[in-house]
């Protein structure tokens, strides 16, 4: 395919089961692709304050014109308006997603209305078939990868993206599993699937890209630079050896990390260790793999061996672990064993739904219990008490099963549950997410609370908090630092490249980088002022769906507990609000 | 000695496919489809990789069934391909029971290894590597 191949856009019709493709090269363009390209098609394509469980939520996959084509170029961006939120959802995946949409011959692929009956959808190329998805509809996703690459052609070269029974019961926070081991893991992409009866997608690659014969020299040029500094850097060695959970112990030591849903900003010593990165490698390791073109290879997976019935039956389970996962389903949860925090991962990976959300919900539930807010009525007979993963295994079945109102309400996020139960002081979701582990300071809950994702990944507070410890800072100056690095996430999200490759995807190289593939006139100037462009796009999509600075709910714990910076004002994290609010300005 | 590809220690494998798109990017093309090394999973990630490539075999079956002698065996093992004599008849594909022989579907002709080990020069976790042929072996 030539240059101009990566600009189409597949629309595909759940109703009519129909396809469209279109050229898009307006939107490409001057958008790039990616989050850029995402945000525009879903102005297109999502009315104004439609439920976003209704045929008419658009689903955007977006990747970019790196995608694919430089090293840890690896990520897919989804785009949708969010069950859990109520408001912009976005969320984005690695594996073979971002490469196999680049290389069926796609710059985005858009999802619109409702199927009547369960489907999954198999895009090989240009071929694209609608699939009776029925007979795997109540199957977990684990099980739904393992039938899907039997079923379907293109091993090696494609991607899986499914639900299991979180999405297709719309709880509010299920997400995709893609390759097994990677998720669209926030704000319900899942559920949103799981209301078009969309089961998964599998999407086979078998195009490549005509590199014009004057560049080719000079993309392999570029290419070996890149490459060079992706090996050599220190994210290399970070995220391959220990991956994401090699901070934990640090983070914990610091007083950071939220303990038992933020009782304390540290979990004893020991129990850190146990949970630790270093301990999970040396017990329960087996394998580290990558996304596609991304020589790093940050995925972790454990190997689990249990006996589960007595006359000596095993079964040896792997687990993708991460420092989130650990943090939610471990720290949160007052359990102390790695491998009990496998168990819980492995469970909420097969029901499908974002493990983070999850964690944070058992977390508020179990001190609503504590406190008598719940009782056994509610919990269907649980009793919910920090570290019984016996008990959270069930509860999680319970929560997609919703055998009762309270797991209905569960069901919807903690935002949610607690406007019915009470609790709100310590239900711990910021803009409607539940909250990433953070407790370092001003900076992270300034980004849960201003992200147009509420993801910790949207600003990073969360390091910024860490960088400026022991320092002298003003208010004004955590607030232009945040919003500088969203603006130009938005960028790196547009390219597609993986954010733990932003070392190495500066203002100035990545000019060169789009030259050297045949896309020319980009600039460091002109790439700031696009991440700037975008991001208020997405805030206006947020105003435009009724978000409301002024009206951010905060809880009131994260005021009791101490940061490694002592305790937070709510004046001043008011203050940053309104200076952050004053910065971006607004059209709605 | 003439050399080949080699993989060392597939237990080490990622499954980045940074070979695979290295062995495109030597015809100028970003992707994989004119890739004579591949990569996939053992059925599964959770059980590692599989890494197929042309094992320059001694007496090689592929070009045993060319009728038009455009695939011929390199001295030393391994085959060397001529395009021009190539009528895409597909044998050897067919006669490659390590799939290691893969098609160009715009040429329609076979995409076979050059044992050119650039592949190898983007492993960066010590995989593949080009390695002397050994009678023999």
């Amino acid at each position: 395919m030539q240059a101009k191949d990566m600009n189409r856009v597949l629309y595909i019709n759940l109703a009519k089961k129909a396809i469209t493709i279109k050229q898009r090269e307006d939107l490409f363009a001057e958008y790039l692709g990616g989050t850029g390209v995402a945000i525009k098609l879903l102005e297109e394509e999502c009315p104004r304050g439609i439920d976003p469980l209704s045929a008419d939520n658009p689903i955007i996959f977006a990747v970019g014109p790196l995608t694919a084509l430089y090293p840890s170029a690896s990520k897919t961006v989804a785009m949708f308006k969010s069950p859990l939120t109520g408001n912009l959802g976005e969320s984005h995946c690695g594996g073979r997603s971002a490469m196999a949409i680049k290389f069926a011959g796609y710059g985005a692929i858009v999802i619109q209305g409702s199927s009547d009956i369960p489907v999954y959808l198999a895009i090989h190329g240009d071929d694209v078939h609608f699939r009776d998805a029925s007979s795997i509809w109540g199957v977990e996703a684990y099980t739904v990868g393992r039938i899907l690459r039997e079923v379907e052609k293109g091993s090696g070269v494609r991607t899986i993206i499914r639900i299991g029974r979180a999405g297709e019961k719309l709880v509010r926070y299920a997400c995709a599993v893609c390759e097994t081991y990677r998720h669209f893991g926030r704000l319900g992409l899942g559920a949103v699937m799981g209301s078009k009866k969309l089961k998964g997608l599998v999407i086979s690659a078998d195009k490549s890209l005509e590199i014009p014969e004057a560049k080719r020299k000079e993309y392999k040029k570029v290419f070996d630079e890149l490459q060079d500094v992706v090996v050599k850097t220190d994210a290399m060695e970070k995220y391959h050896d220990l991956g994401t959970s090699g901070k934990i112990f640090d983070l914990n030591k610091i007083g950071g990390m939220a303990y038992k849903n933020l009782a304390s900003g540290r979990a004893p010593t020991e129990i850190a260790r146990e949970l630790s990165g270093e301990n999970f490698a040396e017990k329960l390791l087996s394998r580290r793999v990558a996304c596609s073109q991304c020589p790093v290879g940050c995925i972790h997976l454990a190997s689990l061996r249990e006996m589960y019935e007595p006359g000596y039956y095993f079964k040896t389970t792997t687990i993708v672990y991460d420092n989130e996962p650990i943090w939610a389903t471990g720290f949160m949860l007052g359990v102390d064993r790695a491998e009990d925090c496998l168990r819980l991962i492995d469970t909420v990976d097969r029901v499908g739904m974002d493990v983070m959300s999850t964690g944070v919900i058992l977390a508020w539930a179990t001190e609503a219990y504590e406190n008598g807010l719940i009782t056994k009525e509610h919990t269907d007979g649980l009793e919910l008490n920090w570290g019984d993963v016996g008990v959270y295994l069930e509860a999680i079945h319970k929560i997609v099963e919703m055998p009762n109102e309270f797991y209905q309400n569960l069901a919807q996020g903690v935002e949610h549950a607690s406007s019915v139960y009470g609790g709100q002081d310590y239900a711990l979701a910021f803009g409607g997410n539940e909250m990433p582990e953070y407790h370092t300071g001003i900076a992270c809950y300034l980004n849960n609370l201003t992200g147009a994702r509420h993801s910790h990944l949207d600003s990073a507070g969360y390091d910024l908090d860490q960088k400026l410890m022991g320092k002298e800072y003003s208010i004004e100056e955590v607030v232009e630092k945040l919003l500088k690095e969203e603006e130009w996430r938005q960028i790196l999200s547009s390219l597609v490249v993986c954010f733990f490759a932003r070392k190495v995807y500066t203002p100035e190289v990545i000019p060169k980088a789009l030259d050297a593939i045949g896309i020319e006139g980009w600039t460091s100037e002109k790439l700031e002022e696009l991440g700037r462009e975008i991001h208020r796009a997405k805030m206006n999509f947020k105003f435009r769906e009724g978000f409301d600075l002024d009206k951010l709910r905060i809880p009131k714990r994260i005021f009791e507990v101490p940061t490694p910076q002592g305790l937070l004002k709510e004046e001043e994290l008011r203050e940053a609000i309104a200076l952050y609010k004053e910065k971006i300005g607004r059209r709605y | 000695m003439v050399k080949k590809v080699a993989a060392l220690d597939d237990n080490k494998c990622i499954g980045c496919m940074e070979c695979m798109f290295a062995c495109s990017r030597r015809v100028g093309r970003g992707g994989f489809d004119k890739s004579a090394i591949y990569v996939r999973s053992a059925g599964g990630i959770e059980r590692g990789f599989v890494i197929v490539v042309c094992r320059a075999c001694e007496n090689p079956p592929c070009a045993k069934v060319c009728p038009t002698d455009a695939l011929r065996e390199r001295e030393g093992g391994g085959v060397i391909l001529d395009e021009d004599n190539c009528i895409g008849c597909g044998n050897c594909a067919q006669a490659c029971i390590m799939g290691a022989i893969f098609w160009d579907d715009e040429k329609n002709k076979p995409i076979v290894c050059k044992y050119c080990g650039n592949c190898a020069d983007y492993c960066v976790h010590d995989v593949i590597d080009l390695v002397e042929v050994k009678a023999g072996a």
